[in-house]
């Protein structure tokens, strides 16, 4: 179950010592507000002092404690040069983070800058905007478990994104935002905070990879999405990291009134992936959509936590996780809804879907609901099964082989999540990566 | 609002009902065990009880697997910190023997069962009757052709005294002592409950039944019991629950254990409507060898706080298992309640409806496993949860845990949360129904497909108990 390749964790700090926290405080540029430092400072005593996941914790329930070693790291890799891996969709821009630092900025659409948008490196935004970063960064609780983990996030953080659409934008194309980790035992924290006004509209992709497969590497990072009154945000995650990495990847959504976000979560690589996802309904009519797709292969792990807060009334969320799992590969989805005892007429739903596509394969499912209001429509469902034989004995009696039949079934089983997109681009392109990922 | 008159009736009726389990009797115990739990408490309980000395030491390692777990609260309520052990009775006895004609009981404790309406139940369907008061079984009578049969029934004492060669071999093996904290105490001071054995293809056609009865103050009841069903053999066990109100919180923490051998079929029937301070922690599971089915109806009604997910081990190819539950959680309620089901065989089947109700402040919790751990085939898992709250700050959890290994098995969770719908209310208001009739009415709406499912005579109980708790719930 657990990788030979990782250390069992011995040491609360493991490779993030005291003495690594000083050197990337030096390695930072002058000029970066007081309160951040201050703050990165006050993180990284938090993490020093919290413990590791034990077994007993029900927020790791199921989870690879012995896989969660914090030894054997850079905490500040080295600077190296990034790839270029083509999402093959239009974007009004491109940020390009190579080791936390980053390595290119592209606006394509030059009309964004005139209205207003800012899509810049975090470190720019803190020193120009420093009092819009400082509402928003890392300012929604830890709820799921990883607060230790969003410690050493907020302690490490170099640099990340950071996108401001003003009140009443459209910005039409994504954004992408591309964060590699390149080299062995590299230590990456990337981070996006995407920031939408008063019925702003706005895209992002973001897409995570390694140098290799062969590297070790550990990934904690970080996006928090924030949608004004009316806003549209829609945000697509793929997760990409070497087969050898170990990855928390901590997001949160924040709702605001009449608003809607659509999140979608592709998960391929890691060795270990925790990711958890924190959606909180601010006001009546907000609107969260949660997705994810993951293909789990070899000895992976996808361990999965979601948490949808309706804290207001008339708010609805819908949130489906579909897990493919092949070869001994293990997945967790644990979600909880919990609706305040306020929030009357909350609609929301949860569903996790399990296809099990080999007999090593093992899913945990821990769907959860908490409710303190009585006026609701709130749902939950799980299933594991294989492909339904039924399926499949109608396509083979078509003439299609059975391989070939339960390729189609399986591609079939994620396209109800792909459909769930407006962006037919984005739909070919994350099609195409699962695919990718199933013909190797 | 219902008509002063209507309310008045309802309530003279309802009246009659609520003072059931509320009285008492004098004690005056010859055996006592005293408060607080030590080791020379456990050495009195298996002397007093003339226990073989294999069964004091079982007692005793329980004792020392207690103290050194942790209370649970890192999952479940911390209202379990309020239990204080120390200040507990373990044992109770007036030092009767039990007595086989109902002639032959004593009179106060006849009185308490005649309010409980025991004798007329069994006159009416019951094939044996063992009824604890306190620790001890005073009352205990089957009919003659059942014995004749070779079927056994009694308590633990004297299932291990005089039946060693059945009993010992299952006893504290379904449930180990270290199973968890409750059944580690429960292993420890046991006293009381049924073993029952039925052998080899004999089919039990009325029910056993057994009530339980807390009736001094401070005092933890800690029944244990075991029935094994030889192959091919079939038997429905009925229990009953109740307390009178004291004034400091009560101990209920039992462990029943089912062993169904191969093509056997066991069917456990629990009412509890313990009163409002009473903390209910039971273990409760089966075992299910080839083709045998273990079938658990569970309803929860009173207590302070339940915690209680009936399971059945699935360990021969085509075992079945099932658990029906329901759970009313009023005022200063919380009903923990679930299922578990671990399967360990090929084709094995096991099926779990839920179905909650919160009235008030009041919260149920659906908690439950269903475990395929290892590489099995055929195996399939249908779970539904549904539940209603009432009132605005009714609460209700859902925490299922599901696991599957390998690509032949099959299994489905399914849960919903909804309110009464207020159309159907107020059709049924329009018809002449008070609100509060109409509610009572789609309560037992939502839970008459499992209600059914109860001896007919619970399922009246069941019925009357849930008028009687949604009264006042609405308005």
């Amino acid at each position: 179950m657990s990788s030979a390749l990782s250390p069992t964790p011995t040491s609360r700090v493991g490779s993030f010592t005291a003495e690594a926290f000083q050197a990337h405080l030096a390695s930072l540029p002058p000029g970066l507000p007081s309160w951040w430092l201050e703050r990165k400072r006050a993180a990284y005593e938090r993490f020093a002092s919290l413990p590791l996941p034990v077994r007993t914790d029900e927020a790791w329930r199921f989870s690879n404690i012995a896989g969660l070693g914090l030894d054997g790291f850079s905490a500040s890799p080295a600077r190296q040069k990034a790839p270029t891996v083509s999402m093959g969709i239009r974007k009004s821009a491109r940020l390009t983070f190579a080791n936390g630092t980053l390595v290119s900025r592209e606006i394509l659409d030059p009309k964004l800058e005139a209205r207003g948008v800012i899509i810049d490196s975090l470190r720019n935004a803190l020193v120009r905007h420093g009092d819009l970063v400082r509402e928003h960064l890392l300012a929604q609780p830890s709820r799921l478990g990883s607060a230790k983990f969003a410690a050493l996030h907020e302690a490490f953080l170099a640099d990340g994104a950071f996108i401001h659409v003003p009140k009443g934008v459209e910005v039409e194309e994504p954004v992408g935002i591309f964060s590699y980790a390149l080299g062995d035992g590299a230590a990456v924290f990337p981070h996006t905070l995407v920031v939408a006004g008063e019925n702003a509209r706005v895209g992002v992709v973001e897409y995570f990879g390694s140098g290799s497969d062969e590297e070790t590497q550990f990934a904690v990072g970080a996006n928090d999405l924030y949608a004004g009154h009316g806003a549209q945000v829609t945000y697509a995650g793929k997760q990409d990291w070497s087969h050898r990495a170990l990855s928390l990847q901590l997001n949160s959504t924040v709702v605001r009134r009449d608003a809607r976000v659509q999140s979608l979560h592709l998960h391929l690589g890691g060795r270990q992936t925790r990711h958890e996802s924190l959606s909180q309904l601010q006001a009546p009519g907000a609107f969260s959509e949660m997705l994810s797709l993951s293909v789990a292969h070899g000895e992976q792990e996808f361990d999965l936590r979601t948490l949808q807060v309706h804290q207001a009334p008339d708010t609805k969320s819908d949130l489906l996780y579909k897990n493919a799992l092949l070869d001994r590969a293990r997945t967790i989805f644990s979600g909880l809804i919990i609706v305040d005892p306020d929030a009357q007429r909350t609609d929301a739903y949860q569903s996790n879907r399990n296809l099990m596509l080999s007999d090593d394969a093992e899913a945990n499912s821990l769907p959860g609901l908490e409710i303190q209001a009585n006026d609701v429509r709130c749902t939950h469902g799980a299933t594991t099964s294989r492909i339904d034989p039924e399926q499949e004995f109608y396509l083979q009696s078509r003439g299609i082989a059975k391989q070939q039949a339960d390729e189609l079934l399986t591609f079939g089983f994620f396209e109800e999540v792909l459909n769930r997109l407006a962006s037919d681009e984005l739909h070919a392109a994350l099609r195409n990566l699962i695919q990718t990922k199933f013909k190797h | 609002m219902a008509e002063p008159d209507q309310e008045e009736a309802q309530r003279a009726a309802i009246e009659v009902d609520r003072s059931k389990g509320d009285f008492k009797y004098e004690e005056n115990y010859a055996f006592d065990a005293g408060v607080g739990l030590t080791p020379a408490t456990v050495d009195y309980i298996a002397k007093v009880k003339g226990e073989e000395e294999w069964i004091r030491e079982f007692r005793q390692k329980a004792l020392k697997i207690f103290e050194s777990l942790p209370m649970p609260t890192h999952w479940a309520t911390t209202d379990l910190d309020n239990i204080k052990f120390d200040d507990i009775r373990y044992y109770l006895a007036k030092g009767q023997k039990p007595v086989r004609t109902w002639e032959e009981v004593p009179d106060d404790v006849k009185q308490t069962f005649e309010r409980l309406g025991i004798p007329e139940s069994e006159r009416k369907f019951l094939a044996g009757v063992e009824a604890q008061f306190d620790s001890e079984a005073v009352y205990s009578r089957m009919k003659d052709e059942l014995e004749k049969l070779g079927v056994i029934f009694c308590g633990p004492t004297e299932g291990l005294r005089d039946h060693p060669e059945i009993f010992r071999k299952y006893f504290g093996k379904v449930i180990p002592a270290g199973d968890n904290k409750f059944a580690a105490l429960n292993s420890a001071v046991f006293s009381g409950g049924s073993f029952i054995y039925v052998p080899k293809g004999v089919k039990v056609a009325q029910p056993l039944q057994a009530y339980f009865r807390i009736n001094a103050e401070n005092f933890g009841q800690f029944e244990r019991t075991l029935i094994i069903a030889d192959e091919g053999a079939e038997v429905t066990y009925m229990e009953g629950c109740t307390a009178p109100k004291f004034e400091t919180a009560t101990l209920h923490s039992a462990v029943v254990e089912l062993v169904a051998l191969k093509g056997a079929k066991i069917q456990y029937v629990t009412v509890q409507n313990w009163s409002a301070n009473v903390f209910n922690l039971v273990t409760k599971r089966g075992m299910a060898e080839e083709d045998a089915e273990v079938r658990w109806i569970d309803c929860n009604i009173g207590s302070r706080l339940t915690m209680k997910y009936p399971g059945v081990v699935l360990k021969g190819r085509k075992a079945r298992g099932e658990v029906i539950s329901i759970a009313l959680a009023n005022d200063g309620q919380h009903q923990d309640t679930g299922a578990k089901m671990i399967h360990a065989a090929d084709e094995t089947t096991s099926n779990i409806v839920a179905k909650s109700i919160s009235v008030g402040q009041g919260r149920s919790t659906y908690r439950g496993v269903v475990h395929i751990p290892k590489r099995l085939k055929g195996c399939k898992n249908n779970t539904e949860c549904d539940a209603l709250l009432i009132n605005t700050n009714s609460r209700t959890d859902t925490y299922p845990a599901i696991t599957v290994r390998g690509d032949r098995n099959y299994v489905q969770h399914e849960a919903s949360v909804s309110k009464v719908n207020e159309e159907m209310i107020f059709y049924m208001q329009q018809r002449g129904l008070t609100e509060g009739q109409a509610m009572s009415l789609a309560v037992n709406g939502f839970i008459n497909d499992l209600a059914r499912q109860f001896p007919m005579e619970y399922s009246v109980e069941l019925k009357r108990l849930i008028d009687l708790e949604m009264e006042g719930s609405v308005g």
